[in-house]
C-alpha cells in the first residue's frame, strides 16, 4: 500500500500546510521528512513573525501569499489552537533617510490593502510602544501583524493532516524519483519505495538536491544564516509589539520580538554561508545584534540572555518564492526559495499549491469524513488552580511539575512522547520543557527517565534531535537502564 | 482542593529546609517542609563524596549521610515532609500566607500558614546565560546536572570532557568522571584564581593530573550532532585573545560557572532582592521585606559549606519562632541599623541589624589577599575586628557582633563592615 496520489518532500510549515490543504479531499497523501520530527529544518529556527504585509509589492508571489497568509492565520488558529497573537508590528525610523523609506513602505502597505496600517509620528509611536528609544523619529504601525510559535504551528498542521489519514514518515531521506507508467517511483536512503501521481518539493534548504533527484530544474539554494538570542521572561525590554528597524537590502533587520510565551527574542542576522548544516552562533554577531536591538529598545541587555540559536533561510537567486509546476518533468510542483515571509505565507502557500496541483490535473473531491479541527488541550501553566485540580482527577500526572521554569507537567511530557516526539528537542518544542531560564539543567534527567519508562528504550538510545546527537554515553555498571 | 493549616511552611527540603523545619517543629511550631523531589536532602543526595559536616557534626560525612542525619532530625522533631510537591505561589492573605502547591499525588493543595521559611537553594548558570558561541549540540551539561545523571541515574554523560569554570561542583565532577574512566582534558577558569575551595583544587585536580588553566576562556563549542571540540583562549587585558585560540577535542562540556539563588517564588510575591547576592534582602531577624517570610541557605546567598547553611537555617528558624510568639505585638521601637559592606567586600548579610541582638555577619571578598583586616564600626567607633589569612572570593567569611555593643548608638546610624588588605 505504498501508493499515493500526492507525495510531499519536507515536513516544515510549507509541506505540512500543503498536506493540510490537501487532506480535505479524497486523496492518499504522503509526507517524507529526513529529520526525526516535524519542523526540525528551516521552520525550527525562525523568528516566529506573522508579517504585516508591507515589505513586498503585490507584483511578487511572496507579497501576495504574505497578505493572504496573514488573513488565514486567525482561522487556522481557531481550528488548530497553536500559540499565535496579533500583537501588532511597529517599524521604527531613526534617521531622515529611514523616515523617507517608511513613507515608501506605508504607500506599499496601502496599495497592498494592509488593514489598519498607520503612518506614525514620534509621539504616536512612543504611545504605542513605551519601550522604544526616545530617539525614534517616526514609523509605521501594522496592527494585524503578530507572533506565532512556528514549531507548535507545524506540529498542529502535522496532527491535523495525520488525523485526516495523511501519512507522515520521519527519518526518510529521498534519494531518487523516476517517472514510470505515469507515476513517480520514489526511493529513500533508508530503503523504502513509494509511488505517487504527484510530487511537491518543499524540502527547504535541500529543495535544490530534491529537484535534482527527480531530474527536475537545476537551481541552487543559498543558505542565509540568522542568529537569534532569547531573553528571560523577566527582561524589562519585552515590548508589547514586534519592533522592526527600517529594512536595508535583503534583510528585514534585527527585530525585538515579544514571543507568544512571555520571553523576548532579538535577531536575526542575515549572512550568506556555504554549509547548509552550519548552525553556529558567533560572538561578533551576538555583539552586533545586541547593539542594534539596544538602539531601538535601550533596556535590551545581554544580562538577560538565556540561550541563542541559529538557522538558515533557503534563499534563491531572484529572491522571490519559486512555487510552480516543473517545466522539465511531469506532475511535479516546486516549492523552493521559501525564505521570509514563508511562515506567514504558509497557509496561503498550501492553498496555492493545491490550486497548482488541480491545474496539473489532480482531481480534488471533497472528503465527507474530513475533520477540520483539533481538540484543544490547555497547558498546565495557563490553568487556574481549580482547572489544574480538576485535571488531576482525570490524570494525576498533570499536576506533577517536571519543568519548574516553564511549569510543564509530567502529563504534558507523556502526551508529547505518545504523539511521537521522542527526542529531547522534540519534547521541548512540543511542551516548552527546558525552554526557560535553567535551559533544561533540572528537567532533562527527569525527562530521560520518563522517556525510558514510556518507550521501554535504554537511556543511551535517546538523542537531542535525532541522528548521532546522543545525550549519554552508557551506564556505570553496564546494567541496562 | 486540599486545605492545610500550619504555623510554619518551609519551602525546600535540602540542608537549609530540613534544619530550619526541624528547629521550628522542635520549638513547638506546627511545621511542614515541602519539596519537589521524591527524597529529602536536596543537592546533598547527589554529592556522594565526603567532606561534609566537619563543623556541624564534627565528623566527616558524605552528602547522603549528611542528608540522612538532617532528615532524621526533621522527622524526629515532628515536622511533616511533603515530597513530590511544587510550590507555585506564595500570597499574603492578611497576617497569614497562602501557599499553592501542585503534586501528582494530591493535585492542588492550599496551605494557610503563619510564617514561611524560604529554603529553595540555587541553580547553576548555564551555557546560554554566558552566550558562549558555537553549535547547539548534545553533550553540554551543567556540572550539577551531570552529577545527578551519573550519581543518581547511573548514566555516563560522555567519554572525554572539558569543564568550563572551576566552581566546586565542576572540580568534584572532574574527579568523579576520572574515576569512571572519562578523560577530563582540562578545566578552564576565566579569573586569575580558582572559583572553588583550595582543598578541591588539590584533591580533585592535582591528585588526578587534570590541568587547570586560569585566565582562560572557553570561547566556543562545536560539533554536528554531539560536541566534537571546544576552543579556549587566554584572557589578556580582560578579553579573550582569539589569536591564541586552541582547539580541544572532547565529546562533553560541563559548566561550573556560578550559582544563582532560585528566587522566582520570592520575586513573584514581591520580596525585594539583593543586587549582588540575587537572594532576598534580609534583616538581622533573617526576615525578608515581607513580615513572616524568612530566608536561609543558598536561596539567600550561595554558601561553600553546608555546615554554614545548617547554622544559618537554625538562626532563621529561631527568628521565625520569636516572630510567631510576638506576632500580635506591635513593633513600635525604631531599632534598625543599616549595614554597609565596604573595602574589598562584595556583600555582607544581613543588610540590617538591631540593638541588643547578637548578629552573625556572612560576607565574601571580591579580591584575593594574603592577609586582610575585617572591621565593624559605627559612627567612627570600632566595634569588632579580626585579622584574616588567605582571603579569597571562593571562601565565605563570617563574624559575630554582640548586640549589646550597639546600645550607645542612635538607631538608624550606619554600621560599616570593612575588609581591607594588610601590607606585610
Amino acid at each position: 500500500m505504498n501508493e499515493y496520489d500526492v507525495m510531499i518532500v519536507g515536513a516544515g510549515v510549507t509541506g505540512l500546510a500543503t498536506a493540510c490543504s490537501l487532506c480535505r479531499y479524497k486523496l492518499r497523501i504522503l509526507v517524507l521528512e529526513k529529520n526525526c520530527d516535524a519542523a526540525f529544518g528551516v521552520t525550527k529556527a525562525n523568528s516566529g513573525i506573522v508579517h504585516g504585509g508591507f515589505h513586498y509589492p503585490l507584483t511578487t508571489l511572496k507579497g501576495r501569499l504574505e497578505i493572504r497568509g496573514n488573513q488565514l492565520f486567525g482561522e487556522y488558529q481557531k481550528r488548530l489552537h497553536f500559540p499565535f497573537k496579533r500583537c501588532g508590528i511597529i517599524l521604527a525610523a531613526f534617521t531622515e533617510e529611514e523616515l523617507a523609506k517608511v513613507k515608501e513602505l506605508y504607500e506599499r502597505g496601502k496599495k497592498n490593502q494592509v488593514p489598519g496600517i498607520e503612518l506614525c509620528s514620534k509621539e504616536r509611536l512612543l504611545q504605542l510602544e513605551e519601550k522604544l528609544s526616545k530617539d525614534v523619529l517616526g514609523g509605521l504601525y501594522a496592527p494585524e501583524g503578530g507572533v506565532v510559535e512556528p514549531y507548535k504551528y507545524a506540529f498542529a498542521l502535522a496532527e491535523l493532516a495525520e488525523k485526516n489519514s495523511c501519512d507522515i514518515r520521519y527519518d526518510r531521506e529521498v534519494i531518487s524519483g523516476t517517472w514510470k507508467n505515469s507515476r513517480w517511483e520514489i526511493h529513500t536512503a533508508q530503503g523504502d519505495c513509494f509511488t505517487s501521481k504527484y510530487i511537491v518539493n518543499a524540502a527547504g534548504l535541500y529543495a535544490d538536491r530534491v529537484s535534482g533527484c527527480f531530474g527536475a530544474e537545476e537551481f541552487a539554494i543559498h543558505p542565509r544564516k540568522g542568529e537569534e538570542y532569547l531573553l528571560d521572561r523577566l527582561s524589562p525590554a519585552r515590548p508589547s509589539k514586534v519592533v522592526f528597524p527600517v529594512p536595508t537590502g535583503h534583510s528585514k533587520g534585527v527585530l525585538v520580538i515579544p514571543t507568544c510565551d512571555g520571553t523576548t527574542m532579538v535577531g536575526p542576522t542575515a549572512e550568506t554561508i556555504r554549509d547548509k548544516e552550519e548552525n553556529c552562533t558567533t560572538e561578533i554577531n551576538r555583539k552586533n545584534i545586541f547593539a542594534l536591538a539596544k538602539n531601538m529598545i535601550p533596556s535590551v541587555s545581554e544580562k538577560d540572555l538565556i540561550t541563542a540559536f541559529s538557522g538558515s533561510r533557503p534563499a534563491m537567486d531572484g529572491e522571490d518564492f519559486y512555487i510552480a509546476p516543473s517545466e522539465k518533468v511531469p506532475a511535479f510542483i516546486q516549492a523552493a526559495g521559501i525564505q521570509s515571509p514563508g511562515l506567514t505565507a504558509s497557509p496561503a502557500t498550501g492553498e496555492y499549491i493545491c490550486e497548482l496541483l488541480k491545474k496539473e490535473g489532480l482531481t480534488l473531491e471533497e472528503d465527507p469524513s474530513y475533520i477540520p479541527d483539533l481538540p484543544y488541550q490547555k497547558p498546565l501553566r495557563e490553568m487556574t488552580k481549580e482547572e489544574a485540580d480538576a485535571m488531576h482527577k482525570k490524570d494525576p500526572a498533570w499536576t506533577n511539575i517536571i519543568c519548574r521554569c516553564e511549569k510543564i507537567s509530567e502529563g504534558e511530557i507523556v502526551d508529547a512522547i505518545r504523539k511521537g516526539h521522542t527526542t529531547l528537542d522534540g519534547i521541548k518544542l512540543y511542551t516548552r520543557s527546558g525552554m526557560g531560564r535553567c535551559q533544561g539543567s533540572f528537567c532533562s534527567g527527569k525527562i530521560l527517565e520518563i522517556l525510558a519508562r514510556e518507550t521501554g528504550r535504554s537511556y543511551q538510545s535517546f538523542t537531542k534531535r535525532g541522528a548521532a546527537s546522543f545525550l549519554t554515553a552508557g551506564n556505570l555498571k553496564g546494567k541496562e537502564k | 482542593m486540599n486545605i492545610l493549616y500550619y504555623d510554619c511552611a518551609v519551602i525546600g527540603a535540602g540542608a537549609a529546609g530540613l534544619c530550619a523545619g526541624a528547629r521550628t517543629a522542635e520549638k513547638g511550631l506546627k511545621t511542614i517542609i515541602i519539596d519537589r523531589e521524591s527524597h529529602p536532602g536536596g543537592v546533598l543526595l547527589q554529592c556522594i563524596h565526603n567532606g561534609f559536616g566537619l563543623h556541624y557534626f564534627k565528623e566527616q560525612l558524605t552528602g547522603p549521610e549528611y542528608a540522612g542525619r538532617v532528615t532524621a532530625n526533621a522527622l524526629a522533631s515532628g515536622a511533616v515532609l511533603m515530597m513530590d510537591s511544587t510550590v507555585t505561589e506564595i500570597r499574603e492573605n492578611g497576617k497569614e500566607k497562602l501557599l499553592t502547591v501542585y503534586s501528582g499525588k494530591d493535585g492542588v493543595t492550599l496551605i494557610h500558614t503563619k510564617s514561611v521559611i524560604l529554603a529553595m537553594g540555587c541553580r547553576e548558570r548555564c551555557r546560554g546565560n554566558l552566550g558562549i558561541p558555537g553549535d547547539r549540540v548534545a553533550g553540554i551539561y551543567t556540572a550539577g546536572a551531570a552529577q545527578k545523571l551519573l550519581n543518581m541515574q547511573g548514566v555516563l554523560p560522555g567519554r572525554t570532557a572539558v569543564i568550563a569554570g572551576s566552581g566546586d561542583i565542576g572540580l568534584i565532577m572532574a574527579r568523579r568522571l576520572s574515576w569512571c574512566g572519562v578523560d577530563v582534558k582540562l578545566v578552564t577558569e576565566i579569573m586569575p584564581y580558582p572559583a572553588g575551595l583550595s582543598r578541591n583544587i588539590a584533591q580533585c585536580l592535582e591528585d588526578f593530573n587534570i590541568p587547570l588553566r586560569l585566565s582562560t576562556s572557553l570561547t566556543g563549542i562545536y560539533g554536528k550532532d554531539r560536541v566534537e571540540y571546544v576552543t579556549v583562549a587566554p584572557i589578556i587585558d580582560g578579553k579573550a585573545d582569539h589569536s591564541k585560540e586552541e582547539k580541544i577535542f572532547c565529546d562533553t562540556v560541563l559548566f561550573s560557572v556560578g550559582l544563582i539563588p532560585e528566587n522566582e517564588l520570592s520575586r513573584s510575591c514581591g520580596i525585594k532582592l539583593h543586587p549582588v547576592t540575587n537572594g532576598p534582602v534580609t534583616d538581622s531577624n533573617s526576615m525578608t521585606g515581607i513580615p513572616g517570610i524568612f530566608a536561609c541557605g543558598n536561596v539567600l546567598h550561595v554558601h561553600d559549606l553546608v555546615d554554614f547553611v545548617s547554622r544559618e537555617a537554625e538562626t532563621a528558624a529561631d527568628n521565625c519562632v520569636q516572630y510567631i510568639a510576638g506576632m500580635d505585638k506591635e513593633e513600635t521601637e525604631n531599632n534598625i541599623f543599616p549595614v554597609s559592606p565596604e573595602g574589598d567586600l562584595r556583600y555582607c548579610l544581613p543588610c540590617s541589624c538591631k540593638k541588643g541582638k547578637d548578629v552573625c555577619f556572612y560576607m565574601r571578598s571580591s579580591a584575593v589577599r594574603r592577609k586582610a583586616r575585617l572591621t565593624v564600626s559605627c559612627s567612627n567607633t570600632l566595634l569588632a575586628e579580626k585579622i584574616l589569612n588567605y582571603v579569597k572570593p571562593a571562601e565565605m567569611i563570617s563574624l559575630t557582633l554582640e548586640g549589646e555593643k550597639l546600645c550607645s548608638f542612635v538607631p538608624g546610624s550606619k554600621i560599616s563592615v570593612t575588609l581591607s588588605p594588610v601590607e606585610e
